[in-house]
């Protein structure tokens, strides 16, 4: 049988980078293929050439054994290729069914848009495919596991016999993803294709049929999920050997630095997103927070660290009330944050490494005497930092926004523990890095744990959080529903707290507004 | 990738910072943009000489030539209006004689004359550019300059020039300062775009200066909106005799752009600005003050601008007329974009305007081409420069990593 989808010998070159070095890949009919590789790796490079984004250098694309010319994602979706990104491209007032219609658009006589036909056969799909959607809800009004059902719905009322799914988990809880594979499973059933695209080990055994990993551009091989485990994927990734597992002693809690009494933030819009929040942070103990992206972390942090005002409660960090505290007097206090977003919070991407890695202490001596900055000392210390921290850059004068993104995190890491500090909070400090990077990361918070350092961490990755934490705080909606010691913690405990259902409660009440 | 691009610039000498910029690739944009400039003015010369049309239907080469040597012939005007006629220049050197010397000489000296307003205006726009604001009200500030300077020009007696100029330069720096002062809190204090109030601020600094021409500011003797002139002890002085204008505010604008620069690159507030213009959000992370850069960026950037304008009543005018800026201040958006608002780019970009300005009166007389033409060449070289993506594509360049247009992004986005 020949197989829905080929691609042969795919080469894409970028200044200075090859992103794809001749790579081969068949999508069977009826079949899940993981596309399994680190950040970077040029998973994502692959299916933008296939989706028409961009145009390869080398190589074929067959589609059911006919060569096919693909220059933009018109092409593709004519080819019956379909893609949904990881960040959906819906419109968040409009309706489901406008949504799915939407460059597609059917139209009655004198070009007045036919909803009613677009929803009949939304609810067409939905029921043929399982995917319970209401098409005439607002997108707004739906959870994120729904919306991207929506996504998948858009692809299937353009008939795409090959669905594309990058990185679909990541704004999942686990639940969530096991009823996305589901999905997909009754979806093969039906004959459609799926490229799953992923960078989770465990998601590729439990829902793929066959898994391709890809390495700095180049294809490793291909295997299934009967044949591999999951050091042989991860080291199939890397190149060598990972430790899954961090090894870490017990932790020996000192006295609270960071006391956190019923805090509060409401947004610009008038939105609780942080809601009576209480918890305790102790020296020598890391505090995991998880839950769902956009459930009130984000925001929570910003308050912490003086970025945001509170709106009610009590911020104390190490005896001192900095509920409305500035950044500066925070980062002086001793308290380092490593943002959630690197490259938007933390660094100045023109300036070079030297600036970033004393962008908070810049004023300090010996950086700057007076008002004159001292560039050689400024120099002299990023040299050092660069060789202790690792930091693979040409020199400390490029500039940080021409490094990976697992150096620029280095950057900043280096910046952050290099002073005294009491306190980390630490927001997704591993997002987007490679496997040898995030060792690195977390070795170094296990590290700063070890020597007395409060830590608080906030991530969307559970199994960062259960690797990492001492006790597993889980926010939903805002609150801190319920804060777990990370013995008693397992996956699943945590994946219904995340999606906000307790043992003795039921499920929380939607998210309120301030009136 | 280790690439000579990725190297930042800030830590090197002054002029170590020209040759690197030129040889990294970042200055030649700039200029080719401006050889590009010069070649397309050069054929729409052509093409508005009436003889080629007039020509083409009998002999098109013929025509062709007319049009080339129309072009040939403007720009040798422009040359010899700005830099200074070659075999003048030669003969007088033999001859001596200092009335033939400083005629010889005029046109160069001229052409930096007319670069001083240029310098400042554009360093008021680029400091503002650093700092992620977007000051189009340099024209303004000039105002505001100009009528402070004038009046302490003329209202302080018997001064001595040491005392008496300084003061009459400060009082500009300050006029324009409180100009761009406003603008600037309003933008830190309430978010009210800078763009607009500068705009307004504009309006209020045209109308302002009309009326004070009219009232309190104006000549006893006459009816006309002029101010008294300024005392001879506020005069910039002039190192040469007549016809040459060229006086000191030419080494007071280059010291101030070597202030501009010392303050940008080698001072903590200068980190502090750059750091809030490129990512406002690093800055606060980082915990800078950013309402007080932002108003202390758009009063010095306000500063500068009156500079421009004190430099004009005290240096050229000695009065203040209405209209005595030739849009200075809206040209040095202009220049502050070629000169990728650093300040040796600023410097340099402001003598080529004040060049070309300088050397489009003598083409309009000798080869008859309007002035205009010169706004239609600088109006080229900007669009060249706003989208380098032309230049690159007519010269084969490789885009650049980044960098290169954060800096006005962020003037936008508010």
């Amino acid at each position: 049988m020949t197989p829905v989808l080929e691609l042969r010998g795919i080469t894409k070159r970028f200044p200075g980078v090859l992103a794809n070095d001749h790579i081969d890949l068949t999508l069977e009919k009826g079949e899940i293929h993981a596309l399994l590789g680190e950040n970077g790796a040029g998973k994502t490079t692959l299916m933008n050439i296939l989706y028409g984004l961009y145009q390869p250098d080398e190589g074929d694309i067959f589609i059911n054994g006919k060569k096919i010319e693909v220059h933009s994602p018109t092409d593709a979706i004519h080819a019956g290729v379909g893609m949904v990104h990881q960040h959906f491209m819906l419109i968040p007032v409009f309706t489901v069914t406008e949504n799915v219609m939407l460059g597609d658009e059917s139209v009655k006589t004198g070009g007045v848009l036919d909803r009613q036909s677009a929803a009949t056969r939304i609810r067409e799909i939905s029921q043929s495919f399982g995917l319970a959607v209401e098409p005439a809800v607002l997108v707004e009004d739906l959870p994120v596991g729904v919306q991207q059902r929506v996504e998948i719905i858009k692809l299937l009322y353009r008939e795409a016999d090959i669905l594309i799914l990058d990185e679909p988990t990541a704004v999942l809880t686990p639940q969530e993803a096991n009823e996305l594979f589901k999905i997909m499973r009754s979806l093969t059933k039906r004959g459609k294709s799926i490229i799953f695209i992923t960078h989770k080990l465990r998601e590729v055994l439990d829902a793929a049929d066959r898994i391709t990993v890809i390495r700095r551009g180049k294809m490793v091989g291909t295997t299934t999920p009967k044949q591999a485990n999951q050091s042989k994927l991860a080291s199939m990734m890397v190149g060598r050997d990972v430790e899954l597992t961090i090894d870490k002693k017990g932790a020996k809690p000192g006295a609270a630095v960071l006391k956190v009494d019923k805090l509060s933030v409401v947004d610009a819009r008038e939105h609780i997103t942080v809601n009576s929040v209480s918890f305790d942070v102790r020296a020598g103990e890391v505090l995991g927070i998880a839950g769902v992206q956009g459930n009130g972390q984000t925001e929570l942090v910003e308050a912490l660290t003086g970025l945001s005002p509170a709106s009610e409660g009590r911020v104390e960090l190490l005896g001192e009330n900095i509920s409305h505290a500035s950044p500066r007097r925070i980062t002086e206090l001793g308290s380092a944050h490593i943002p959630e977003d690197r490259q938007r919070d933390g660094l100045v991407l023109p300036f070079p490494v030297a600036d970033n890695l004393v962008l908070n202490t810049y004023y300090l001596e010996p950086y700057s005497q007076g008002v004159l900055l001292q560039q050689e000392q400024i120099l002299e210390t990023a040299r050092t930092r660069i060789k202790n921290y690792d930091i693979r850059t040409p020199s400390a004068e490029t500039s940080v926004g021409s490094l990976s993104g697992g150096n620029q995190q280095k950057v900043i890491v280096a910046r952050e523990l290099s002073r005294p500090v009491k306190l980390v909070i630490a927001s997704q400090p591993t997002r987007g890095l490679d496997v040898g990077s995030i060792e690195y990361i977390h070795n170094l918070l296990i590290e700063q744990r070890d020597s007395g350092v409060a830590l608080l961490l906030v991530s969307s990755e559970l199994d960062e959080i259960m690797q990492l934490s001492d006790r597993i705080a889980v926010m939903y909606r805002g609150e801190i529903i319920d804060v777990l010691n990370a013995k008693d913690a397992n996956k699943e405990k945590i994946g219904l707290l995340m999606a906000g259902v307790r043992d003795d409660k039921g499920i929380k009440g939607k998210r309120s507004k301030k009136s | 990738m280790a690439k000579d691009k990725t190297k930042s610039k800030e830590t090197k000498s002054f002029f170590g910072v020209f040759l690197e910029e030129l040889t990294s690739g970042s200055l030649l944009i700039p200029i080719l943009a401006i050889i590009s400039g010069l070649i397309l003015g050069g054929l729409i010369v052509a093409i508005t000489t009436e003889d080629v049309y007039t020509t083409w239907s009998r002999s098109p080469i013929e025509a062709i030539g007319l049009g080339v040597n129309a072009a040939l012939k403007s720009y040798a005007a422009l040359f010899n209006g700005s830099i200074g006629n070659p075999g003048r220049i030669i003969s007088a050197l033999q001859s001596g004689e200092a009335a033939e010397l400083n005629r010889a000489f005029n046109p160069i000296l001229e052409s930096l004359t007319k670069s001083v307003p240029y310098i400042f205006a554009g360093l008021a726009v680029a400091l503002g550019f650093r700092a992620g604001l977007f000051n189009i009200g340099a024209e303004g500030q000039l105002f505001m300059g100009a009528i402070f300077a004038v009046w302490i020009g003329f209202a302080l007696k018997g001064l001595p020039t040491i005392i008496h100029l300084p003061l009459a330069l400060g009082a500009g720096a300050l006029g324009g300062a409180i100009w761009g002062f406003i603008p600037g809190f309003l933008k830190a204090k309430t978010g009210g775009h800078e763009v607009i109030n500068t705009i307004m601020m504009n309006y209020i600094a045209f109308r302002l200066s009309e009326y004070l021409l009219r009232g309190p500011l104006q000549r006893p003797d006459t009816s006309n909106p002029i101010s008294p002139f300024i005392e001879e002890s506020a005069k910039l002085p002039r190192f040469f005799g007549s016809p040459i204008r060229f006086h000191l505010g030419f080494f007071v604008a280059l010291l101030v752009a070597y202030g501009v620069y010392w303050l940008l690159f080698k001072t903590k507030w200068g980190f502090e600005l750059r750091t809030v213009g490129i990512n406002p959000r690093a800055a606060r992370y980082a915990g800078m003050n950013i309402v007080s850069v932002t108003v202390i960026a758009m009063s010095l950037s306000g500063a500068l601008a009156g500079l421009a304008g004190a430099n004009e009543v005290l240096g050229l005018n000695y009065t203040l007329a209405p209209a005595f800026s030739s849009g200075f201040g809206f040209d040095s958006i202009a220049l502050a974009l070629i000169g990728k608002s650093h300040p040796v780019g600023v410097v340099l970009a402001a003598l080529l305007f004040g060049t070309l300005r300088n050397g489009a009166i003598q083409m309009q007389i000798a080869a008859n081409v309007p002035i205009d033409i010169i706004s239609v060449m600088q109006a080229l070289i900007l669009a060249f420069i706003a989208a380098p993506a032309i230049i690159r594509t007519i010269y084969r360049l490789r885009a650049p990593d980044e960098e290169e247009s954060i800096v006005l992004i962020r003037g936008w986005g508010g």
